[in-house]
């Protein structure tokens, strides 16, 4: 397919279908997922590559934010969900009895629609991963806020006043101290519900701008109800509906020359 | 895939502004198809009215240009057209580029015309006759096939661009005879090669909006590339 903007930030188009081992961080492998007796996911494959951002998109109810949600096994805390299928993080089936799901979570973080700090210092905010691991030496502490605040694009508007209560940011200031407090722990996925949605359009930009970057280090992978913001900031975009992947490609083909109907008649706004 | 689509989105608005817009382009394509015809028929007919009333339609034609880009700016800036939609608007915008660029072509044959009758030069040497009618032939089917978005008949006229280069290089090697016979009448044949030249230029402009056809219906560009990579486009599966 052609890429009608072949200049623009994102990546070369990788064959979806068929990456390498090296290329693959994520493999979700025939997954099923019910809440109770009504089935929400059903059977989903497929890859998601190394250093890229994927999007989901698709309309409410679709199964997308429940799909990222099974990436780290945020559903284990809805009684009524059981999920049949593999998710495999580098070949390691992550539903099996010996994961421990706490040191999956610190290998793959998530970030919510609305900035949620805790109500410490915007320090304690970015720290408290590494508190929670037993990391008491105050130099380390030090080196991992700067780092942390640099890669979320935060440092320079904050490294005057890190003892300020993190509720005094703005909210998009609030949620890129959440990214940092994720990349404080240096996962190595990276997950966004919606996470510009609550905020306003300067901010949503600050942030499109940080995924782009977040992406050299870690695998994106992004919720957004928001099309343009799928077409700007991913590498790849998996359009569900109604609990089905119906495609999943490269995003400058799917947003110019989409292979399904229904995907077309989604990012063109029309009747399904 | 459906072909146009465009009435079915969940805003009734954004509907009418396509439509609006797919609308004037076919009037714009009406009134260059109505010039060109002029042009020919007064060149043939020695008819020097008909010649003006080519030279004074031109600015509809231009006026028509500049609203439809801005229709074109506007949906793309409150839109954000995207898949089919998007190919439309960018469709639209390359193809009214070529359809004004067919009015000059009109125009300046008229002009030629006129200023042959001006010059007594009563007739032309040699009748433009079938290349006229050929390319005004093309122009009408590709008008045709873009308010269809019909491929088979887009790639139809794509094909006959070819016809039409062949056409042009039998009159000049037969105007080249002229001029090599009587070299007092070149000026006289210079017109008339003008003229040929500018059929052969509107030849390729409906050539181009076939390849823009093409492109909306497809999601390819064909523009450079071999005439079996076109065939493949045309006859391969959507998306392909």
């Amino acid at each position: 397919m052609i890429s009608v903007n072949p200049t623009n930030s994102s990546a070369e188009p990788l064959d979806l279908e068929n990456l390498t081992q090296e290329q693959t961080t994520l493999e979700i492998k025939n997954l099923d997922l019910f809440y109770g007796e009504a089935q929400a996911l059903h059977d989903i494959s497929m890859k998601i590559p190394k250093n890229r951002v994927t999007a989901f998109i698709g309309p409410s109810g679709c199964g997308k934010s429940t799909l990222l949600r099974c990436i780290n096994r945020m559903n284990d805390l809805v009684e009524i969900c059981r999920i049949d299928g593999e998710i495999l993080l580098h070949d390691k089936n992550i539903y099996e009895r010996d994961v421990d799901v706490a040191a999956l979570r610190r290998r793959i973080g998530m970030v919510f629609q609305r900035p949620n700090p805790f109500p410490k210092s915007i320090y304690e905010n970015v720290v408290y991963g590494l508190r929670l691991q037993g990391v008491k030496d105050r130099r380390v502490l030090d080196e991992a806020v700067e780092r942390s605040l640099k890669g979320a694009a935060l440092w320079d508007e904050v490294k005057d006043r890190l003892n300020e209560n993190a509720f005094s940011l703005s909210g998009g200031q609030q949620q890129r101290l959440v990214i940092a407090r994720s990349i404080a722990i240096e996962p190595e996925v990276l997950l966004l519900d919606e996470p510009t949605s609550a905020l306003d359009p300067i901010s949503t930009l600050t942030i499109e701008e940080l995924i782009t970057e977040l992406k050299e280090k870690y695998t994106v992978v992004i919720v957004t109800h928001n099309m343009q913001q799928a077409a700007r900031v991913s590498d790849q975009t998996a359009f569900m509906y109604m609990g089905k992947l119906i495609e999943y490609a490269d995003t400058n083909a799917l947003f110019t020359t989409p292979a399904q109907k229904q995907t077309e008649d989604y990012i063109t706004g029309r009747y399904g | 895939m459906d072909k146009i689509n465009v009435g079915k989105h969940i805003s009734g608005k954004f509907n009418e502004e396509l439509e609006a817009v797919r609308n004037r382009v076919l009037s714009m394509g009406g009134l260059v198809e109505q010039q060109l015809q002029d042009a020919l028929s007064a060149v043939e007919a020695f008819d020097e009215p008909l010649a003006d009333k080519v030279l004074s339609s031109d600015h509809k034609v231009n006026a028509l240009e500049v609203s439809i880009d801005e229709a074109c700016v506007q949906i793309i800036a409150k839109r954000q057209p995207a898949a089919s939609d998007l190919r439309l608007v960018i469709a639209i915008l390359k193809t009214i580029a070529d359809l004004e660029r067919i009015g000059d072509e009109a125009e300046r044959i008229a002009k030629v015309a006129k200023e042959s009758f001006n010059n007594d030069q009563q007739q032309f040497l040699v009748s433009l006759e079938n290349l006229g009618q050929q390319v005004l032939g093309m122009l009408h089917r590709v008008l045709d096939a873009f308010a269809r978005m019909d491929l088979e008949a887009a790639y139809e006229v794509h094909q006959q661009d070819e016809q039409a280069d062949r056409q042009y290089e039998a009159l000049t090697r037969q105007l080249m005879t002229y001029m090599m016979e009587d070299p007092r009448a070149i000026p006289k044949i210079m017109n008339v090669l003008w003229s040929a030249r500018s059929l052969e230029r509107i030849g390729d402009r409906c050539q181009n909006i076939a390849e823009y056809i093409i492109f909306f219906v497809k999601g390819k560009d064909v523009r450079h590339v071999s005439a079996e990579s076109i065939e493949r486009t045309v006859k391969g599966k959507q998306g392909s």
